[in-house]
């Protein structure tokens, strides 16, 4: 069955982030686009990936833990998990190799922690928006190790991107997939890496960028287990 | 020197942030990560750089730059050319690669 999504959604945690996206906002906007599966991919957190999961889970919309890794090599990464626990053991090896940067709300933007009612809970304190000090090597080793899904983020950009910054996709890594951003041509990635599955999320930081009912995977259910097994599939 | 010297001197186009080009450079630092540049680069420093996104410009601010200068015709991005006017940073634009800005600096013995 078509199974349409978008896995790459930020919340108010992101100092980037809009305030307004919320669990309960992002959750009715997913739902109001017709989407079946949406991921909360935070830089370098999963610290919002819980209340989110918990307004899905009352709501009917099935909602993916992941975040979004940035490595030494200064480009982003989507890392999604089968469940909290994976999520948190990857955020504290990346915690455990990041610079210690207080966050400067008023330069970078709040970092708030959320609660399933939208509240604030808590405030993270470290600016997240910041590489780590992992290799994009040690990174795709940890994710794989305990049997989550890794790829390359929004590889159209001119920043951020493994192609900007690498200038290639290294042969050494094996990507199954490749993630491309709201703008690109579907088509023209899907020619160009025809032996990757090309994954179009909309790296919403703002309510209306969240995806419309548009990219999809082909999948037996909509659940964690069957949408893996087919990202993992196309190589 | 001022950012205002330095645009006479060396012939750059200022792109943004305009109104703090009397900033007073104290020295200079070159690096396109921003991570790297952010835990190195010191307060004062004109930078010099190809990333002209919006990061740039909350780095250039966080560590109180005098001035950005983006080159080999690097563009700043649209969201980034609101923030260095917001945040006053000024960001200049020339088409020399980094190295060979630098050495037209020397050259001339501005900094």
């Amino acid at each position: 069955m078509k199974i349409f999504y978008d896995f790459h959604i930020h919340t108010a945690l992101s100092p980037c982030g809009d305030q307004l996206m919320s669990p309960n906002n992002i959750v009715n906007m997913a739902m109001l686009n017709q989407l079946d599966v949406i991921a909360i991919t935070d830089h370098n957190t999963c610290k919002n990936c819980e209340a989110v999961m918990k307004v899905g889970e009352e709501k009917g919309l099935l909602v993916i833990p992941g975040i979004e890794i940035e490595c030494m090599e200064e480009f982003h990464l989507i890392a999604l998990f089968h469940d909290l626990k994976e999520a948190k053991y990857i955020e504290d090896i990346l915690r455990n190799h990041m610079p210690n940067i207080e966050n400067r709300a008023d330069i970078f933007g709040e970092q708030h922690i959320l609660g399933e009612n939208d509240e604030v809970i808590g405030e993270e304190k470290q600016l997240l928006l910041t590489a780590t000090l992992l290799s994009v090597y040690a990174i795709v080793e940890k994710v794989k190790e305990i049997g989550a899904i890794i790829y390359p983020a929004h590889i159209d950009r001119s920043s951020y991107s493994i192609i900007s910054n690498l200038g290639f996709l290294p042969e050494d890594i094996s990507f199954t997939a490749l993630e491309v951003s709201n703008n690109a041509n579907l088509e023209s990635y899907i020619q160009k890496y025809p032996e990757h599955l090309i994954i179009k999320s909309s790296d919403a930081h703002y309510l209306q960028d969240i995806a419309e009912r548009e990219s999809y995977i082909l999948a037996d259910t909509v659940s964690i287990e069957d949408i893996f097994r087919c990202i993992n599939a196309t190589s | 020197m001022t950012v205002k010297e330095l645009i006479e001197e060396m012939k750059l186009e200022i792109v943004a942030g305009e109104e703090n080009i009397d900033n007073v450079i104290k020295g200079g630092y070159v690096g396109d990560l921003l991570s790297f540049v952010m835990s190195h680069a010191k307060e004062g420093n004109l930078w010099i750089t190809i990333q002209g996104h919006i990061n740039s410009i909350a780095v250039a601010t966080l560590l109180g730059m005098s001035a950005i200068v983006l080159t080999e015709g690097s563009v700043l991005t649209e969201d980034a050319h609101k923030k260095a006017n917001d945040e006053g940073i000024p960001v200049l634009s020339t088409n020399l690669s980094s190295f060979d800005f630098i050495c037209k600096l020397s050259s001339k013995g501005i900094l």
